[in-house]
This record gives structure tokens, sequence and C-alpha cells, in this order.
């Protein structure tokens, strides 16, 4: 028997090999995967238990940030004036993964970034219990509460850039969410607030600046026409273009006008510049036919349309259409037909014109810094592209000058401030209050600020809202806190 | 059989109470570092417990002084140890359930703490009052009564209940007992006794197929039996896991029996046509496969009895890493059932792969003390009982571990000494005991008469004998009524001895 019984034990050791090889898999080889997992609550709990780093507003304003609590967790995190910063920071929640920046900074928050092992490693050797780093923002806090009261109670969306070194200064989006109330530690209360917010047709969840349902631009995509006008050589400011009443469009019975069916020039024709200043859109239809949709789609995509972008929060590509015919190009050409822009694309390509033609890499995080707030990351002023020449930036700035001057965004103005601006009243759907836009830059005391601004439906003035009367006196409102 | 040498003169008792202590150690370090790192704390009764239970342990050592001084060493500070990190881990479990107020709450450390108390008292009593594991063989068909009853009984409509879909349990006022786990016990000592008298005729050449040797037609009778027992457990009680325990156990034993591997094939064909007939006939085994080949399906996570608490068990392992979160840090709660079927899981996610693949050494280290303690038995019973014992622990355990790491479908059984569990508790220090009394017998040096000189050729003569015996020599079954073990003990004895002396 003792043969058989040696059998026996080889088999029960053949058992416990198995045993020990699946343990390994799922304990070292699949654990990472595991871990992933978004069912895999511990990893979320495991965030609670932390203690998290904060998140910091230029400045040193906290904005975020792990505070002691004795319930199922260690730690709650608390923001501060969460609503308005909500679309930079976004949330943590313990039932699923974190968003905004609290999700693309994880790591570094959590203490677990590689860019804090030496941290890591004194903290073993000091004996202290790991903390996480902190991330400091580019937001000023009072651009943001500028932007933000200057918005009100509409739908829209405010994003205000340094010109010269991409900084995101302010980054609203309305209407926002509480974070907090995400942040809460009852996975039931969560899921409840969270579905109410899913389910809100205002779309509080989406943050308009950079993602979401996206805009159409309107009359400010006039700048990037006049852009790739003046980049093909053929045109400069005083080109004359034929402004015709209601332009004719090709193999369609449709006309188009300008806005409230006025003319822009008695004599039918006027220059580039004059075109811009009082937004013409039968002008900037003709000027699109004649470049073609090409010429225009490519100008666009050197501002970064349909481009991938990061900031780090990523940033849903703005697009041009493709395959038009020559009414769809005239359409497209002043910002209608299939056009869909973000507030951030948009500030990027003022940014751009105020910047002499380089445009600079948007970013939100100035730095990444240990728990002891000294800094591991520091983020630097960087080119993304050069889309214009400096003297097409030069004077695509002069015309948005005078459009501020004495076109339609003369509500844009802000005293002792150069304001260079281009309005935009999108038309979504017939019968329906349009998307009213202001871009704008303000330059004073060496400083360049570009502001986008958006408002859904006309904001308060709903269908008799335009881009001049309800956008301007905002972003003159922004640059006023900008340059205060 | 009598290759192996006697396990010598030395009882190993010294060695026994250093692995003791190194072993109690283990457990209240455990126990300290949960209460710590939970409540900050050391627990306010802990000098009360950690005293009484060393006074118990010592006590059950003291016995083995005094009634199996050559009962292995090892078998008893292994318990000791599992069943301490198990003691450890459900208190820790209790503190979280306590804290978040459900279910099962606070109370199932107390309970096991009972039950272990309960079942080293048990353990002293089965080494003080069985003197020789031979006369437990005197009660083969009354352990088949009994391991019968033990698994019907739950089916009793007054007493049976159940629990989670699995109709195992049995109340009696306001005690629950799992009587499969007594079962067990019955049935291995059944099937030693039984297949001791009957290994011969079973042994017996049947026709042969395909190259292998087939028993007789009539001797399939007790295999059949057993897997009749086997699939009603599964039908009746849905009891998946002491389905197979059962099955295993009789198919090594008869192997082990009658050194025919062709029992093997036998039980693996019954045993996969068991399969394919269920899994065509129930839904529930059906699920069981389904979560097992895919447990990330989100329907059949989210699915009620899905794949739900697999998946968090995996979870938590993976958490675990490769050492552990450390006793009290993890969130094993969040699986169901943490403190009983997954507590392995559980370890895994707080003590990591290490703690796991240490655990399961020390597991292994029992199971081949329990196997070696067969090898070394001189009397085909005890050879039979220590195996079945032995493989019962070796084969749970691969059952529930191997369940929650997902290398066969998950069924439920209860891990040994770990996991909580009073009858399993019970029946385990049983099981420690039954194998601390078989090795006892093993490791005992010869009787003088062994010292009787008998020259080089009867020697020689007696060795030739001793290693052809295992197969040919009629044990019990020849000689039935004239007290068999004690002729046999003789006869073993003396080839043994024979060998021993070149």
């Amino acid at each position: 028997m003792n043969r058989e019984i040696r059998r026996v034990s080889l088999v029960v050791t053949a058992m416990f090999i198995a045993l020990l090889v699946a343990s390994s898999t799922i304990q070292f080889a699949a654990a990472g995967k595991l871990r992933a997992d978004p069912r895999n609550s511990r990893t979320f709990y495991d965030s609670f238990d932390r203690d998290r780093g904060p998140i910091i507003a230029a400045g040193g304003t906290i904005v975020a940030q792990s505070k002691k609590s004795d319930d199922d967790y260690s730690y709650q995190r608390v923001y501060a004036n969460g609503q308005l910063y909500a679309p930079v920071t976004g949330y943590v929640t313990v039932v699923g993964p974190p968003s905004g920046l609290e999700l693309i900074e994880n790591e570094v928050l959590e203490g677990t970034a590689d860019s804090l092992f030496w941290t890591r490693v004194q903290d073993v050797f000091t004996g202290k219990k790991p903390t996480g780093g902190a991330v400091e923002l580019t937001i000023d806090p009072a651009i943001q509460q500028a932007a933000w009261d200057a918005l009100g109670e509409v739908q829209g969306s405010a994003v205000v850039l340094d010109a010269k070194t991409g900084e995101i200064l302010a980054m609203v989006s309305k209407p926002s969410l509480d974070p907090n109330s995400l942040a809460v530690h009852d996975p039931k209360a969560v899921q409840a607030t969270y579905t109410a917010l899913e389910k809100d047709p205002t779309g509080p969840l989406h943050n308009r600046a950079i993602g979401g349902d996206l805009y159409a631009p309107g009359s400010t995509f006039k700048l990037i026409t006049a852009a790739a006008a003046l980049e093909s050589g053929d045109y400069s400011a005083d080109s004359q273009l034929e402004a015709p009443q209601a332009l004719e469009l090709p193999n369609s019975t449709r006309k188009l006008t300008n806005f409230a069916d006025s003319s822009c020039a008695a004599a039918g024709v006027m220059t580039l510049a004059e075109a811009m200043t009082v937004s013409c859109n039968t002008a900037f239809g003709w000027l699109g036919m004649k470049l073609g949709a090409n010429v225009i789609a490519n100008q666009a995509e050197r501002f970064g349309f349909g481009q991938d972008l990061s900031i780090p929060l990523y940033v849903s590509p703005s697009t041009f259409p493709k395959a038009m015919d020559r009414a769809q190009t005239a359409m497209a050409a002043i910002g209608q037909f299939d056009d869909r822009v973000t507030p951030l694309q948009m500030a990027m390509v003022v940014g751009a014109i105020a910047n002499g033609g380089r445009e600079m890499r948007p970013h939100l995080v100035r730095s990444e810094r240990a728990a002891d707030l000294s800094v591991v990351r520091e983020v630097r002023a960087e080119e993304l592209a050069q889309p214009i020449s400096r003297a097409t930036a030069a004077t695509l700035k002069d015309m948005m000058i005078e459009v501020a001057e004495t076109g339609t965004a003369k509500r844009a103005q802000v005293q002792g401030v150069t304001v260079g601006a281009k309005t935009g009243t999108a038309e979504t759907m017939e019968g329906q209050a349009p998307d009213v836009w202001t871009v704008a830059f303000g330059e004073s005391q060496g400083r360049t600020v570009a502001v986008a601004v958006v408002v859904e439906d006309g904001g308060a003035l709903g269908r008799s809202g335009s881009g001049g009367a309800v956008a301007a006196p905002m972003a003159a409102a922004i640059l006023g806190a900008v340059f205060e | 059989m009598a290759t192996v040498l006697p396990g010598g003169a030395r009882p190993g008792r010294w060695a026994e109470l250093l692995l003791l202590i190194l072993a109690l150690g283990m457990s209240f370090f455990a126990y300290a570092q949960v209460a710590l790192a939970v409540t900050g704390r050391l627990p306010a009764q802990m000098s009360v417990q950690c005293g009484g239970f060393t006074v118990l342990v010592l006590v059950v050592h003291l016995i083995l002084r005094w009634r199996a001084p050559y009962a292995d060493p090892v078998i008893l500070p292994v318990a000791v140890l599992l069943n301490g990190i198990g003691l450890a881990m459900i208190y820790r479990l209790s503190l979280r359930y306590e804290e978040r107020g459900v279910d099962p709450g606070s109370s199932i450390a107390s309970k096991q703490l009972i039950w272990t108390v309960l079942g080293l008292v048990a353990a002293a009593v089965t080494v003080t009052w069985l003197r020789d594991h031979r006369s437990l063989r005197r009660f083969t068909y009354t352990a088949l009564i009994l391991g019968l009853v033990g698994l019907v009984a739950p089916l009793a409509p007054l007493i049976g209940t159940s629990i989670n879909g699995s109709r195992i349990w049995i109340h009696v006022g306001p005690l629950s007992f799992q009587p499969a786990e007594v079962s067990k016990i019955a049935l291995a000592v059944f099937f030693a006794g039984y297949l001791v008298t009957r290994r011969d005729a079973m042994a017996l050449a049947g026709p042969r197929v395909l190259g292998l040797q087939l028993p007789r037609l009539r001797d399939m009778g007790p295999i059949m039996a057993a897997w009749v027992i086997s699939v009603g457990l599964l039908v009746f009680e849905r009891d998946l896991g002491t389905s197979l325990l059962i099955f295993g156990l009789f198919v090594v034993m008869i192997y082990v029996a009658t050194n025919r591997p062709s029992w093997i094939m036998i039980g693996l064909i019954l045993f996969s046509g068991g399969v394919v007939v269920a899994y065509r006939l129930f839904t529930h085994v059906q699920n069981r496969f389904a979560i097992w080949l895919t447990p990330f399906d989100q329907s059949l996570y989210e699915a009620q009895g899905g794949s739900g608490q697999l998946v968090q068990g995996l979870f938590g392992l993976a958490n675990g890493g490769l050492f552990g979160t450390g006793l009290g840090r993890g969130r094993p709660d969040i699986t169901p059932l943490a403190y009983s079927d997954f507590i392995f899981a559980s370890i895994g996610e707080e003590l990591g792969l290490t703690g796991v693949v240490a655990i399961l050494l020390v597991y292994l280290v029992l199971v081949e003390r329990g196997l070696r303690t067969a090898i070394g038995t001189r009397d085909g019973f005890g050879k039979l009982l220590a195996t079945g014992l032995a493989f019962t622990l070796a084969f749970q355990l691969f059952v529930v571990v191997g369940g929650v790491t997902r290398v066969i479908p998950l069924t439920g059984l209860v891990t040994p000494f770990l996991a909580y569990g009073g009858s399993a508790l019970l029946a385990n220090w049983i099981v420690v005991a039954l194998l601390l009394r078989i090795s006892d017998g093993a490791r005992r040096p010869p009787p003088a008469t062994s010292e009787i000189d008998i020259g080089p050729v009867l020697q020689a003569e007696a060795a030739r004998a001793a290693s052809s015996s295992s197969a040919a020599r009629p044990h019990g079954a020849a000689t039935p009524a004239s007290g068999g073990p004690l002729t046999e003990r003789a006869g073993d004895q003396i080839a043994t001895e024979a060998v021993r002396r070149p």
C-alpha cells in the first residue's frame, strides 16, 4: 500500500502546486488588471483611506483637500467653493473612479506617481506615513470668480487664457455641480445624486468649456476664414469682397442673408476689414466660396481643429465639416452648417492672434508638488503651433480692435485696456434662440489675455439675443477683472 | 509496505513543545496585530484568552506525553497555528462587521473561540479514550450507519434547514450543526474497515480492456454505492462540496487498498458522468460552471447568486498583492462570507501572496505528515484510515481554495481550521486526534518481541515475505474472528524489524 500512498502524496502535492500557481497568478501576475477593474471598490476605498493631497489654485487658495473623518473612511474630500471649480477638479466618489483632475492627477494626489518616488523613499526611512502630493493650478481664483459671476444664471461657458504662456486662468461651465454632494461616503446617496445629475436636461455633468456637445461658433469663425484668406496671400485687409444683400447659394433655393436682413454695404462691395467690423455674412460667405473648403479646413486644423489635446483634461476636438458643396462651404465659412467648437478652441484662436501668431499649449496644472509642497514637476510655457504668420496675426489683431471700437463688440470694451473682439450669434435650429458668443483679447502692461464666452439660447434675451448684446458685456467684465 | 523504518525511538515531545510555543506565539501576535490595527489598543481580555488557550493546548500536549508519547510532533502545532490564524482573521472580520452593523456581527469570534475550546477538548478526549486506533475497526458498520445518517439528517423535515440554497444544516433548539463534517470521519472509518477486509477480493483481476485491468463486475458494488450517495447529495442537498469530498475519499481509499489504478479510472468516469448529468439537469450546476469560466461577465457579476462574490474575492486577493495590506488594514468584509467560504481570500488580502504561500505550505506539511503516518503504520486499517483522513484535509482545502482561486468551480466546503464553523472545527480536531493516535502507533518502537534473534536466512525470508505482503497477505479477511489486528501486527513487526536490522 505504501507505493499507492506515495502516489496519493504526489497527487496531493500536485493539488497544492495548482493552488500556489493560481494564487500567484491572481495576486501577482494578474493583480494589476484586477486592481484596475472599475468594479473593484477596494481601490476607491483605499483612496478614501489615504491622505489625498490638495488641489490648489494659483496664489495658494485650496480648492480640494482631504480632511480627517471618523466614519467608514479615514478621510473626507472637501471642495471649497465646489460648483465654481467642479469643471476643473472633478470629484472623487465611493461608487466609482474619480473624474476631472482628481482622475488625471490621481497618482500625484495619492502619492503614487513616479515623480514622487524619492519622496516615498524618504518616507520609508523617516517612518512618515505616506501622504499624497499636491497639484497647483493655473486657475486664478479672482478671474474664475469674475467669469462665474459674469455668466450669471445662464447656461454656457467661459474660458480665459494667458495668450503668452497658455495658462488657463479661468474655466467656467454652467450649470455646474457640487462635487461635495458626490464625495459623501454613503454610496446610496451618491448614486441618487449622480442619477439626478445625469437626468438633468441642462447637463450639469458636461464640462462645456472643453467637451459636452460643443457649440456652433457662429461669426467668431470668421476670424479663421479671414486668417485663411490672409495666409493665402491673395487677400489683405483692404481686399474688396462682394457683399450683396443676399448671397445666392449655388444649387440651393436658400439665400444667405445678414443679421436682421440688413445690407452690409450700399455699394455691394466692402473691404475684408469692413466686413469683419460689421460681421457681414454675405461677404464672408462669398469669401468662403472663393477660398474653397480645403483652404479653410487647413487653416482650422492649424489652429487645432480635429486634434486631440489634453490640458491635461481631455479636450474634445473641434471640427470643420468635410466634403461640402459650395453652398455648404459658404455656410461653414461663417460658422454655421456643421462647424462645432469648444470655447477653449476659440480662446486658443484669439490667443494666437493676440500673441503674434504663436499658439501656446493651454494647460491647467502649473506644478505638481510633494506633500511638503516642494515642486517635483513644473509645467513650462510651450508653443503648440504657429497657425498664422506674425503679419497675419497683426492684421487680424487690428481688425479685432476695430470690431471692439466701432463694430459689433463695442460692449466688450474695458477702460484702460486694449481690447479686440469678435462676436458670434449661432443659429442652432430654426425658430430657436441662438447660442451667442464673444471672443476677445485684452492687452495691458505687457500682459495679453484671451477670452471666449458662449451663452446658450441667447441668455437673458432669448430669441432676440446676440453675441454683441449678451456675451460682449460678459467678456468685458472678465477682462476688467483680469486687468484690475 | 515494509520499505519504511519505524520513525525511530525519539518521541519528539520536546520538539512539539517548541513548535507549539512558536504556533501560539504567531497566533497571539496576529491577534494583537489585528486589534492594534483596527482599534488602536490590545483587546481587554487578551491575557485571559491567550492564557486559557495556552493552558488548553499544553493540556493536550501533556495528554500526548501521557497517552501517545510517540505521536507525530508536528501535527498538533500545525493544527494549533492554523486554528489560531483563523481565529485572528475571524476576530478581525467580526470587528469590521460590528463597526458596519451588519450580519453576522461581532459574535462570530467568540463562537469560534468556544468551538476551538470544544475541538481541543474533543481531541484530548479522543486521544485519551482511544488507546489503539484498531479498535475503531470494530465499529466499521456502526460508522457506516452514523455516516449515512449524518448525510441524510439535513433532509429530515423538522431539524433540517436550507441555507444559501444548500440543505446541509440541522437545527436542534438553538444549536446548529453541519452533520456532514462528522460523516466524513465516520465514512473514512467505514471505508478503511470495509476495504481492509475486502481488498483482496476487490483486487482480483477482471476483464482487461485497452490494456487496463478492470475489476470484476461484482466488485463494482461499493463504488457504485458511493457514487449514488454522492449524486444523492448533489441532487437532494445541493451540496457539491461534500458530494465531491465523499466520492474523492472513497476512490483514493479503494485505490490505496487494492493497488488497482483502474479504480481511479472508473471513479473518474463515474464522476465525469455525474457531472455531465448534473450539468444537464440542474441550473445551479450550470450557474457554478458559468461563474467559474466567465466571472467577469457583467450580467453574471450583477446577478443574484452570480459571480459577484467570487470576483470580489479575486479583487481582495489582487489588492493584497505580494505582501498584503497587513492584518486589519484591508477590506476583506466586502466579499460576502469572507469569514467562512472566502476566508482564504480574506487572508490573501491582508497577508498577501507571502502569507497565502506560507499557509498552503503549512497545510501541505499537515497533510504530508498524515500520509507519512499512513506509510509508517503497520496495519492495513490504520494505513487506510490515516490516508483517508489526511486526504480529506487536503481535498477539502483544494476544493475550497481551488474554488476561490478559480482552479475549479466554486463549491461550498469549509477551509479546515481557518474558516468559521463549529461542526467543521470539531470534526477536524477529531481528525487530528486520530492522526496523532495512529502516528503514535506508527512511530512507537517495536516491543520486546522483536528482540528475538532470527537467523540471517530467516531474515531474508521475512523480508521477502514482507515486501510482497501488502497485496498478497490475507488480512482480516481470512481470519476475521481471531482478533485479526493482533496477529497481523505481530507479523508486521517481525517483518519490519527484519529489514531494519541488516
